[in-house]
């Protein structure tokens, strides 16, 4: 994907600004200070843009943590796509017995997100501040800090921002770069290749909570998600909240791609207007046919209805949408969506880690059946054996990945069925010869898959 | 208390034992992996449910027992 690193921190705010409290109020918050010159923020910069790390005073046993408490009342949600409360989790890894680790998730496996790299490449301290903060909380003396090993610049600034944390004290940082693949960043995947496993999804539970990494009570929370509890810690749960809806307060680093005039990560306010977004982006260059929202486990909403769309939860319900990890796909009227629902089904069912009969002969299965509607070479009872698919596949994996596809799929025969009968009816249209617009990566990991296998068996 | 299957994906290898020993709860997918209805087991299925878990050669079927396990 192109312009990976332009940080056009548009000022995405919910409403006009009509509370003038604390400077703070307004965006950005996370690339505070960051991203003028695409270099990483020092640690004294750092410093002197968010404050020295609020580290707690020492709590006695069985005392809460203040900080579990700041998330509870922030409302504090993960930002890596399931969206669960982060004070619960801290609270479930609190509870478990044994020395908690903290695992920072900034692997991104999802090819149309950018937000995690752009985090480490331009803010990594406010990152490892909030993972040290958890650690704190919970007792932890170690934290890991995944980064996929395809993401060489945000590799070399976390090694850097680590080296440069030396004399601060806290929780020992650690980098852990993980192998590349669409699941490989899942939290049970990467615990099992953090415990020195291959980085394949394991059976549940135990959970990482309870039995993580090396059979430690394990927080595995998403980069972004810590660079907010740095921000919620220095700043308190009132500060957090004055921005975004009072069920999804906050802001949030989205990923939007596709024919505006600036892709790239934004930061939003939740519940701030996607019109506005694209905006910001310096408008559309092309019709927008539809928008994908959360991903490539995420769920399409018509073009149609664009500019009518709040980026937060409870909005995006109403369109059977999250905004998950803050994916923002746009595909212009000039793609032919049948083409790109068949490319992008393929190299899903090809990422699947192979371990799970379901999900090898399922995804495998559905991007056969969707490529041969997109060629027309399909019975005339395609669409509905895709649907079948769908729920086959359905809850019948040791991780959500069958899951994610089939929802994907599913809104797209949805979102897209004038252009799915068109192409069921008379094959290949004249859009399909144009270059792609979903962003993939340059290969696929059908190789991984393999050996996926043969560990399993 | 009650109890469920339920199937580790990863381990099972699609044999389809469990099918034929508790059918009132498992059917096979076009493949011959196991779509399990993981419904509370009322009792006279217990003990079929068991012996469909001991069956499977690769230990993949679990019968469990509701709060055994945190969520």
């Amino acid at each position: 994907m192109r312009s990976p690193l332009s940080t056009q921190t548009a000022l995405l705010e919910r409403d006009a600004p009509t509370r003038l409290d604390v400077g703070a109020r307004t965006l950005p918050r996370l690339l505070r200070g960051a991203g003028a010159d695409g270099a990483p923020l020092a640690l004294d910069d750092h410093i002197a843009t968010h404050g020295e790390l609020p580290l707690e005073h020492k709590r006695r046993r069985r005392e809460t943590s203040r900080l579990i408490e700041q998330l509870e009342r922030a409302g504090l949600r993960g930002h890596g796509g399931a969206g669960f409360p982060t004070a619960r989790k801290l609270r479930a890894v609190a509870a478990a017995r044994g020395r908690a680790i903290v695992v920072v998730n900034a692997t991104e496996g999802e090819p149309a997100s950018l937000k995690d790299r752009t985090l480490c490449q331009l803010a990594p301290h406010l990152m490892l501040d909030g993972a040290q903060l958890a650690a704190q909380a919970l007792g932890a003396d170690e934290v890991l800090v995944a980064v996929c090993e395809s993401a060489s610049a945000s590799v070399e600034t976390v090694a850097a921002a680590i080296d440069e944390r030396r004399r601060l004290g806290g929780a020992r940082l650690r980098l852990s770069t993980t192998p590349p693949g669409y699941v490989a960043g899942q939290e049970s995947a990467l615990v099992n290749f953090l415990s020195n496993g291959p980085a394949l999804p394991t059976f549940t539970p135990p959970r990482p909570f309870e039995q993580g990494v090396s059979r430690r009570p394990t927080l595995v929370s998403n980069a972004e998600t810590y660079a907010h509890i740095a921000l919620i810690a220095r700043h308190g749960s009132e500060w957090f909240r004055a921005l975004g809806t009072s069920s999804q307060p906050g802001s949030a680093l989205v990923t939007l791609s596709g024919p505006v005039a600036n892709p790239a990560v934004y930061e939003i306010e939740h519940g701030a207007s996607l019109g506005e977004l694209i905006d910001a982006a310096g408008g559309p260059t092309a019709g927008v046919r539809a928008a994908l929202l959360g991903g490539y486990a995420g769920t399409w909403i018509d073009g149609a209805h664009l500019r009518g769309v709040a980026l937060s939860d409870e909005h995006l319900a109403a369109h059977g949408a999250t905004l998950g990890a803050g994916v923002i796909a746009l595909l212009s009227d000039d793609a032919c969506p049948v083409a790109e629902t068949a490319r992008v089904a393929r190299w899903l069912a090809n990422e699947s880690a192979g371990q799970c009969g379901p999900c090898i002969n399922g995804l495998d299965a559905l991007a056969a059946t969707v490529a041969e509607i997109a060629a027309g070479s399909a019975g005339g009872d395609a669409a509905r054996r895709v649907e079948r698919l769908t729920q086959l596949v359905r809850r019948r994996g040791a991780c959500g990945h069958p899951d994610g596809v089939a929802r994907f799929v599913h809104s797209a025969l949805a979102t897209f069925e004038p252009e799915f009968s068109d192409h069921a009816r008379h094959g290949r249209c004249e859009a399909c010869a144009r270059p792609a617009e979903l962003p993939l990566p340059a290969h696929t990991h059908t190789s991984a898959r393999r050996t996926a296998q043969a560990v399993a068996r | 208390m009650s109890q469920r299957v339920r199937v580790n994906p990863i381990t099972c290898e699609a044999h389809g034992m469990c099918a034929e020993l508790l059918p009132e709860r498992i059917t096979l997918d076009e493949w011959g992996y196991p779509i399990i209805d993981g419904e509370p087991l009322p009792e006279a299925l217990i003990s079929h449910a068991k012996r469909a878990a001991q069956a499977c050669p690769t230990f993949a079927l679990l019968v469990e027992r509701d709060g055994t396990r945190p969520r």
